[in-house]
């Protein structure tokens, strides 16, 4: 096994260790209440308010998970000092930092899938106990395998956020990189509005700014198809490529400045 | 630094380089092919200020800020778009129907926001297409402010100008310019702005008596700019009596109706269509009415304002 999948496997076991995949179990609970009480409180809206809040509660526990674990990775094996024990073993640094990454994202990955399982299985359920004219009405079918595309893109999101979580984690504190990690989130969320900044403000150079801003930030917004997953709108395959690809460079991006930094860093 | 400690940093610097310069064109092929949708601006997020109020916690004088600005850019947004002649499809945008509550969230959160009151009144007040047209929520704004404080004599003179030039109303319109000008504080010419209006509201004289006013104590240099546009529009309104006189005089000399400027400059020694104070020419309508070109920055005039029927509030 090489240094990479080695790191990777430690982290994953590590993850199991602290018990993160608890998650999947409240995430489990949150559902099944949910489409208990949504039942009582709503009128033929169930299954797109259970689709609605599953894929919400997907999107917000793997951010939880990619943030809390990705601050770590670095920080706190320099924190522990369990740093020097592992610069001495026979493992270049770039497979300390791609490995640890490559864990996190397998262990987002899991709890992905089988979060994804457990909405379906609760949908079957709804879909199982709803009237038939309330199924008919629905905007998209109840076990719509559409949903495993937002599911997709939630992935590709958070292995963003993982890669700019152990990227910040290469050289600051685990605090800095949580609130520089969230910030980030956040302002990728609103990048779209960076970009159409001259609909609001008619000064050229701040509209530069902005514009410059948008290309330089994480565009985070183009993953969240989760609303029109729901509604049953299409999503092409070559907007779903071009976002991942978009991704892909990113996280690349992200990974090699994390690289380089933490080649470069003196542990003495 | 040796060369061979140098030459990785330098290799991961042009990878980045090189990687980000890939994300950013793919980026740029995904809008290409899937555009962005334009800003939502008008989407208010909390419509009701008591939860406003509870959610902002301690921050609220930060919230109100944030509305203050969204406020400012949904109407010179949607103001912008007006005078660039784009069309808006969305109805609600087009009578400016967020406006209103983004103010009332500032002032909610605010309470003492001096500017939002002021400036929030004369927006809403604006007739079509650059403002709402909406001179009862400009009161009402006013009338919120003045409830937070009773003894703040700008509120009074600003509900004051909305009786006056946007309903026309100069009875209730001197009323509170005397009430104002009775506050400690107000200013000396509140007083004459007072008497003038009562005694001879409504004419030309008064309206530039106010806006000169207005001009001359403005602080700020948007508020100057406007009553600036105002004394214009008063200017406009001069011209275009004269000039009717004129297009009158040589109808009845030609003993026909006059539909262009031709005969006019002819007969006055023009060398030129006659021009409003902003250099658009003036227009002669099919009634041989001469009118403000719609094109003018100065359009629509006060007098083609549309009144409101509502019994106007006493102070």
């Amino acid at each position: 096994m090489s240094g990479t999948a080695l790191m990777a496997a430690n982290v994953f076991r590590e993850s199991v260790r602290d018990k993160v995949l608890y998650n999947l179990v409240f995430f489990a609970v949150l559902l099944i209440v949910a489409s208990y009480l949504i039942g009582q409180l709503t009128a033929g809206q169930d299954i797109k308010i259970i689709k609605d809040l599953g894929l919400a509660a997907t999107s917000i526990f793997g951010l939880f998970i990619a943030v809390f674990i990705g601050i770590g990775l670095v920080s706190k094996e320099v924190e522990r000092r369990s740093i020097y024990a592992l610069l001495a073993k026979p493992i270049e640094r770039h497979q300390i930092v791609i490995g640890k990454y490559v864990g996190v994202v397998l262990t987002l990955a899991v709890n992905l899938s089988v979060m994804a399982a457990a909405l379906y299985l609760v949908l079957a359920y709804m879909r199982w106990v709803s009237p038939e004219n309330v199924v008919r009405a629905l905007e998209a079918p109840a076990l719509d395998p559409a949903m495993l595309k937002a599911v997709g893109l939630i992935f590709v999101e958070l292995a963003i956020i993982t890669a700019i979580a152990l990227f910040f984690s290469t050289f600051s504190t685990p605090i800095l990189s949580a609130t520089f990690t969230f910030g980030l989130f956040v302002a990728g969320q609103f990048s779209g509005d960076l970009r159409n900044f001259d609909q609001v403000v008619a000064s050229p150079v701040a509209v530069y700014v902005a514009r410059g801003l948008y290309w330089v930030l994480p565009n985070l917004a183009p993953f969240d198809i989760k609303a029109q997953v729901v509604h049953g709108q299409p999503v092409s395959a070559g907007y779903l490529a071009l976002t991942t690809a978009y991704g892909v460079a990113y996280i690349a991006v992200l990974l090699t400045a994390a690289v380089l930094i933490f080649s470069r860093r003196d542990f003495k | 630094m040796r060369l061979t400690a140098v030459r990785p940093i330098a290799i991961g610097v042009v990878l980045i380089v090189v990687l980000m310069a890939t994300a950013v064109e793919v980026q740029r092929v995904r809008d290409r092919s899937f555009p962005l949708r334009s800003i939502e601006d008008s989407s208010m997020y909390l419509t009701s200020p008591k939860t406003a109020r509870r959610i902002a916690l301690g921050y609220r004088a930060v919230a109100a800020d944030v509305y203050w600005i969204r406020a400012l850019q949904y109407f010179g947004g949607t103001r912008r778009m007006v005078d660039a002649g784009e069309t808006i499809t969305d109805p609600a945008r087009r009578q400016y129907a967020a406006l209103y509550p983004l103010l009332d969230l500032t002032t909610s959160l605010d309470p003492r926001f001096n500017l939002a009151y002021r400036f929030g009144a004369i927006f809403l007040a604006e007739p079509p297409p650059r403002g709402p047209g909406r001179p009862d929520l400009a009161l009402a704004l006013l009338a919120k402010g003045l409830a937070e404080r009773p003894g703040h004599w700008e509120y009074m003179m600003d509900i004051g100008f909305v009786h006056y030039w946007w309903r026309q109303d100069f009875s209730a319109a001197g009323e509170w310019f005397q009430r104002a000008s009775e506050t400690p504080g107000a200013p000396w010419w509140m007083k004459s702005l007072a008497a003038t209006t009562l005694a001879q509201g409504g004419d030309r004289q008064s309206a530039r008596m106010m806006w000169e006013a207005i001009r001359q104590s403005a602080e700020i240099d948007w508020l100057r700019h406007e009553a600036e546009r105002r004394l214009a529009q008063l200017k406009a309104l001069d011209d275009i009596d004269a000039l009717q006189a004129m297009v009158d005089r040589v109808a009845a000399a030609t003993a026909q109706p006059v539909l262009e400027w031709t005969p006019v400059m002819r007969a006055a020694g023009w060398r030129g269509v006659p021009i409003d104070p902003t250099g658009t020419p003036y227009e002669i309508d099919e009634r041989g009415r001469v009118r403000l070109s719609r094109s003018s920055p100065l359009w629509p005039l006060p007098a083609d304002a549309p009144r409101i029927d509502q019994a106007p509030s006493r102070p």
